[in-house]
């Protein structure tokens, strides 16, 4: 089955190569044999032309106009397609509002003293909170504004009779006229994935342009869950603060216990991270022969959540999670939900690693459960780094092999940090320097880089080759998620990545901010702003921008990409996105060809409604090439000068 | 030479082969250029059931094939690996030969007004239907090791009867 990959199509990272070379020798399948055995992948599935939402299915649709056209109950391509998208934006929504949720639970435990683990770290970031939903914050106990955000937070999950105050408040004025005109105002979050639910199922809306709409709610509403999931992180957990740490397999140490947290909510990360320094916890590790003590390493994006926040190093990133196990060295992995593959517990069974799950809603057979509460969570992360320990004792000498492979990265960019180093340099107006650099064209534009790894592609391949030709012409990098990952293993998170290949004019307002914050040289080429669901800190600053400037979201410079996207958390933020007014790339092509019209709306219609569209484009070079010509466009809007870009690829 | 050969049993009837065998006689040879082709590429091959049995119904390129011989125009030919292929400009579109094929597998182009027939991807050493097949339903083997395989597995079968008497 090994013999099935070739490496080139696998990764670009060296250090996920050189662990598939060590998983081929010991015959570990990994996530790309099983692609492989995977293809041809159906035809129908690929183009979205199949549905199973009935017992009279299943029904597929011709994708060449030979019949059949229309599914047994009489929905054609437009419906099926538009009802797929529809239903991934509702469990992507679901997905980050489960998040949330858990997070809004356990700031209301904390503030009412039944999670006595947890407090608030950030008060300030918990009084702004406050502020912008409507809290009363004077002359009351930490405490008590806790409790009341907190259950403001967990009134947006079900319908209410107003708009989701988090979608609201964190969005321009202009922005709301266009949701309230095109009737797609979020009431309640888990409300609108019941509602997708509801009409996508058998016999309710079978008008795709309406359903596409009822997306764009849903999406909107899962915009208002990742904002919620963001506050709250930072108000129990710190708001991040620009730090150095390390990214690739080579942040697994040989001579300690180490422990990966993968997964994406900080609640058990952060606890983990938080105790791993402990004393006793560590002389017991020492004693069970491990000399550097503990040390945990973040995968994907709750690696994301502790790098940012604690500086922890991120050992790898999405498709390539299960190489973290083939290092041999890695004592457990312990997991919450989201993107775990269930595969891990395979690829554990052929090391000592301990597969530890957490959650009551997240199990793989074939890992230990010690189920994660609240109310005594340094108890549980305490068990679960003794069973690490544990499972140092077993480790094989001769199955150790851990790339050495790292590179330096530049972490914790939140919205409040970056504003704070531009603060530096122009202390009573932050956004001055920003918007006097975009507007003289040393900044061209901002492209955010969200998403995931997609095993269709060699891992980081689009991200590298995207960011260095946006880079160098001279457009502001912002990352989150997997995104993060994949620039931080690859060195793009340093000051030598600016030097290298930031345009002339990016290089030096990054150098002037990087110097005034005392760096002795520029900021890196990616401002890391956390994980997945932290899109919001980057709508946050567009949001600043746009209010600071009195325009619309949908006329700045602004653009976001997910090169390698997977997941249906991904379309859902694709989705929003493009409803804020964005210009949105992706680059690989969802299931959604099969049907024109759907494909005309998403592509081109839509920009008539909300400015934002998708860009759907599998070559990085040319999907950098669209995307500068986006910004071009919206750069022309505003009066401002625009590039001609040489049409010869460099 | 080698032949397409169909086991029923391991046809789930995906229609994957139908797809990859329009997307082969697509300009752009990928799914995602082919969908978007007007005139639509056409597809050779068809799954097809009578409510038990699901298989994909292929041209056999016969030794003694009705459609060749009841070509009048000349269209039809036998290529020199043994393929019956179409001179698609001397077809005029009598449509006899959809008439006599005993398999039902020749159709018509409707844009173009005439014979579509599958041509066994004759520049393909993997034919594209064969090749999509997930379940190994669709084989290519030569004639003779089909055959082998059929007769071993009567023996097999013959054993085991036996061992269970």
């Amino acid at each position: 089955m090994n013999n099935l990959i070739d490496k080139a199509q696998a990764s670009t990272d060296n250090a996920t190569l050189a662990a598939l070379e060590q998983a081929k020798k010991a015959n570990i399948e990994t996530v790309w044999d099983r692609y492989q055995a995977q293809l041809p992948q159906c035809g129908f599935g690929e183009t979205g032309l199949c549905c199973r939402h009935c017992m009279q299915g299943p029904c597929r649709i011709s994708p060449f106009g030979e019949s059949p056209q229309k599914g047994v109950c009489g929905a054609n391509a437009d419906v099926m397609v538009a009802r797929w998208i529809s239903r991934a934006v509702a469990a992507g929504t679901a997905s980050h509002g489960g998040h949330a949720k858990h997070l809004a639970h356990t700031l209301l435990k904390s503030a009412i003293g039944e999670a006595p683990d947890y407090s608030i770290k950030d008060e300030a970031k918990l009084k702004a909170v406050a502020q912008r939903v409507g809290i009363e914050t004077d002359n009351r106990s930490t405490n008590d504004i806790g409790k009341d955000v907190a259950r403001k937070a967990l009134e947006e999950f079900s319908e209410k009779d107003s708009p989701l105050t988090w979608a609201a408040t964190t969005v321009t004025g202009g922005r709301v006229d266009s949701f309230v005109k095109h009737g797609v105002v979020p009431t309640g979050i888990d409300s609108e994935v019941a509602e997708i639910m509801h009409r996508t199922t058998y016999g309710v809306d079978a008008d795709a342009i309406n359903l596409l709409l009822g997306a764009v709610k849903c999406a909107l509403a899962d915009y208002a869950g990742c904002h919620i999931a963001t506050d709250i992180a930072d108000v129990l957990f710190g708001t991040p603060k620009p730090l150095i740490t390390q990214a690739n397999l080579g942040v697994i140490n040989p001579d300690a216990v180490n422990i990966a947290v993968h997964g994406h909510n900080p609640l058990l990360s952060d606890m983990i991270s938080q105790i791993a320094s402990d004393a006793d916890l560590n002389e017991k590790a020492k004693a069970a022969g491990a000399s550097a003590g503990i040390n945990i390493v973040g995968v994907c994006c709750t690696g994301n959540e502790v790098m940012v926040r604690h500086g922890i190093p991120l050992a790898t990133s999405s498709v390539s999670q299960e190489m973290a196990i083939v290092t041999g060295a890695l004592d457990a992995m312990v997991v919450d939900y989201q993107c775990i593959m269930p595969s891990v517990a395979t690829v554990a069974e052929c090391y000592h690693t301990k597969l530890i799950t957490t959650m009551p809603i997240a199990k793989i057979p074939g890992s230990v459960h010690i189920e994660f509460h609240e109310s005594n969570a340094k108890q549980t992360a305490q068990t679960i780094i003794e069973h690490a320990i544990d499972a140092f004792k077993k480790r094989d000498p001769s199955k150790i092999n851990i790339p050495t492979i790292k590179s330096k990265a530049f972490a914790g960019f939140s919205a409040e940090a970056i504003i704070e180093a531009l603060a530096l340099v122009n202390k009573d107006d932050p956004l001055k320097p920003l918007i006097d650099n975009i507007v003289a064209g040393n900044i061209y534009g901002v492209c955010l880089f969200a998403g995931c790894n997609n095993v269709k592609v060699p891992q980081d391949a689009n991200y590298v080759s995207m960011i260095k030709e946006l880079a160098r012409n001279n457009v502001l990098i912002l990352s989150t998620g997997c995104a993060s990952g994949a620039f931080a293993r690859q060195g793009f998170m340093t000051q030598e990545a600016t030097n290298e290949y930031a345009g002339d004019g990016l290089k030096a307002v990054l150098t002037a901010i990087g110097e005034a914050a005392g760096l002795g040289g520029p900021l890196p080429l990616v401002l890391h702003m956390g994980s997945c669901v932290d899109n919001s800190r980057a709508a946050d600053v567009a949001v600043a921008v746009a209010n600071k400037l009195g325009v619309d979201l949908d006329k700045l410079p602004v653009v976001a990409s997910a090169p390698e996207p997977v997941t249906e958390k991904a379309v859902a933020i694709g989705t929003w996105a493009v409803a804020a007014g964005l210009p949105t790339h992706l680059g690989v092509i969802p299931p959604v060809l099969g049907s024109k019209t759907v494909v005309e709306v998403l592509t081109s219609a839509i920009k008539g409604m909300f400015g934002g569209y998708f860009i759907v484009e599998p070559d990085p070079i040319q999907a950098a090439r669209v995307l500068l010509d986006a910004i071009s466009e919206r750069r022309k809007g505003l009066g401002l000068s625009v590039v001609e870009f040489a049409t010869e690829v460099v | 030479m080698k032949q397409i050969f169909v086991n029923a049993d391991k046809c789930t009837a995906c229609k994957s082969c139908e797809i990859a065998c329009a997307v082969q006689h697509s300009k752009g040879k990928t799914l995602f250029s082919a969908i978007m082709e007007e005139p639509a590429p056409l597809k050779r091959i068809f799954v097809e059931t009578d409510g038990e049995t699901k298989m994909p119904v292929i041209c056999r390129h016969c030794e003694d094939a009705p459609c060749l011989n009841a070509c009048i125009s000349g269209c039809l030919y036998r290529d020199e690996k043994g393929f019956v292929r179409r001179k698609k400009e001397r077809c005029i579109g009598c449509y006899t030969c959809i008439m006599v094929c005993p398999f039902g597998v020749i159709t018509m182009d409707k844009t173009k007004h005439i014979a579509v027939k599958c041509d066994r991807c004759h520049k393909l050493e993997i034919p594209a239907c064969v090749n999509a097949c997930p379940t190994g339903s669709l084989m290519l083997k030569e004639l003779d090791d089909f055959l082998k395989e059929k007769q071993k597995q009567a023996v097999e079968s013959a054993a085991v009867k036996a061992a269970a008497l």
